[in-house]
């Protein structure tokens, strides 16, 4: 049972884990996680294959019940407040979402009326242009790379400004090009007040981007720690002292 | 405002994704034309067992077409985790439901306008004259088939015998309304007074009523994992 947490408005924002569980089956995945990550902060969660990251990412969208454990999100009780925590959320996951016999125009026209946003062909057309597809606007999603549909989808969470963003390997298949526009989308959100997670294995870019560093490894947090305090070669160093192995770094 | 931009935001995306690709309706069409097809056969040339046996084999056709369309229509949304973009818009579950309902309503009613001629033919009717009585008929009968198809195919969108799930929990659960269809149907092609279809009429209204009533109430329970 997930419990409730007292009873009126919302009081914080960012995003509070507590003692959260996740069993599938008989099977642990998530074993009694506390966490919390403010606004305008960046967390870098990693973890090798397994390990609950997209667990954890899912929990948080509400895609996934939990076993226990409280959550809230900008604010809101996740088991309680669901569409309220939806309104606040940006979420990059690992399936691009994308409808392929659409164009990437009418990709994009369909998620600005499913958010309810006002100035849709504005938001699109700048979307379509932060992310380089204004001359693929009106080919198939079919057709595309799948470094083009990353970049689509990446195009459809830069829709809005959401207030909490979950980001599950959020490099995959991305350009350097693509990346810094991503990079750049996660300062100006944290400027905003955003608070971030990303997934990934690739501990060079969620290192690079991140203000605080996390590793879950079997369901348990077993490292979390500021940036600053660590380096890139130190934190390194503790990935492979967890037995977890870097990828794409 | 945003409620019925949501619901005609889904259901224009799943009929524009329909109509570039045709792959459910063609399959749904190809499906019904050889149902009829081959009872066509088995029936013979006995004009009194065909008139007596043609509105069941019609309603055959449809229900089965209409579980092909169904299960193609979720099986869109799961490709690239589409199912899991959808219910992480804000929108509320209904307009969900709504949305899917309208798409997956307009695609069978468009197979069932495609068939019947074809039923004229194979089966030697004269449906023109009667093709309003036929229509007033077709629609709740329809609107009940997607309703329940359109709540049963996204609860067992999750599960890995979805397939085989869909018609095992469909047929059974609309066996009154198939009836009814089967029923109304049997008296506009015998040609008798309309009258006599309205009792069918109106259980067909209620079943596609109370449906409604329970895929709205339970939506939102029954797509989350």
């Amino acid at each position: 049972m997930v419990s409730v947490e007292g009873g009126g408005a919302p009081v914080s924002s960012g995003i509070e884990i507590r003692r959260l569980v996740k069993w599938y089956g008989s099977q642990p995945a998530l074993r009694g996680i506390d966490l919390a990550v403010a606004p305008e902060e960046i967390l870098a969660l990693f973890g090798s294959n397994g390990a609950g990251k997209t667990t954890l990412l899912r929990i948080l969208a509400g895609r996934v019940r939990p076993t226990s454990g409280t959550i809230r999100v900008a604010g809101h009780m996740l088991d309680r407040d669901g569409n309220e925590v939806r309104r606040a959320l940006g979420v990059l996951a690992h399936g691009h979402q994308l409808y392929e016999a659409l164009t990437a125009r009418e990709n994009l026209a369909y998620a600005t009326a499913m958010l309810g946003l006002d100035r849709p062909g504005e938001r699109l057309a700048q979307a379509l242009s932060r992310v380089g597809l204004e001359s693929a606007a009106d080919s198939r999603v079919r057709t595309f790379s799948s470094g083009m549909k990353r970049r689509l989808a990446l195009a459809k969470l830069m829709l809005r400004e959401p207030k909490v963003i979950l980001l599950d390997e959020p490099f995959a298949s991305l350009d350097l090009q693509a990346t810094k526009v991503l990079e750049e989308f996660l300062m100006a959100s944290k400027a905003a007040g955003a608070t971030t997670i990303l997934a990934t294995h690739n501990l060079t870019m969620g290192y690079g981007v991140a203000d605080r560093v996390a590793i879950l490894r079997q369901g348990r947090l077993v490292f979390d720690g500021r940036r600053e305090e660590t380096s890139l070669e130190a934190f390194r160093a503790l990935f492979a002292l967890h037995g977890e192995r870097e990828e794409g770094g | 405002m945003s409620f019925a931009r949501r619901v005609w935001a889904i259901a224009w995306k799943d009929l524009l994704a329909e109509w570039r690709d045709r792959e459910s309706v063609t399959a749904m069409f190809y499906f019904a034309f050889l149902v009829l097809f081959l009872f066509s056969f088995a029936l013979g040339a006995d004009q009194a067992l065909i008139r007596g046996a043609s509105s069941g084999l019609l309603w055959l056709a449809f229900t089965f077409t209409s579980v092909l369309g169904l299960g193609r229509s979720i099986q869109g949304e799961l490709e690239n985790d589409c199912l899991d973009g959808l219910l992480l818009y804000p929108a509320e579950r209904e307009a969900i439901y709504l949305g899917k309902l309208c798409g997956n309503f307009s695609a069978i009613l468009v197979v069932e306008m495609v068939t019947l001629p074809i039923f004229a033919v194979l089966y030697n009717m004269d449906l023109w004259s009667q093709l309003p009585k036929l229509m007033v008929i077709a629609v709740p009968g329809t609107l009940g088939l997607a309703a329940t198809g359109t709540l049963l195919s996204s609860m067992t969108a999750g599960l890995r015998a979805r397939e085989a799930m869909l018609p095992f929990l469909l047929f059974p659960l609309t066996i009154p309304l198939l009836l009814a269809a089967v029923r109304g149907t049997e008296v506009v092609l015998l040609g008798e007074p309309f009258e006599l279809a309205v009792p069918w009429l109106k259980l067909m209204a209620a079943f596609d009523t109370v449906v409604l009533v329970v895929s709205l109430m339970t939506f939102e329970y029954l797509v989350e994992e």
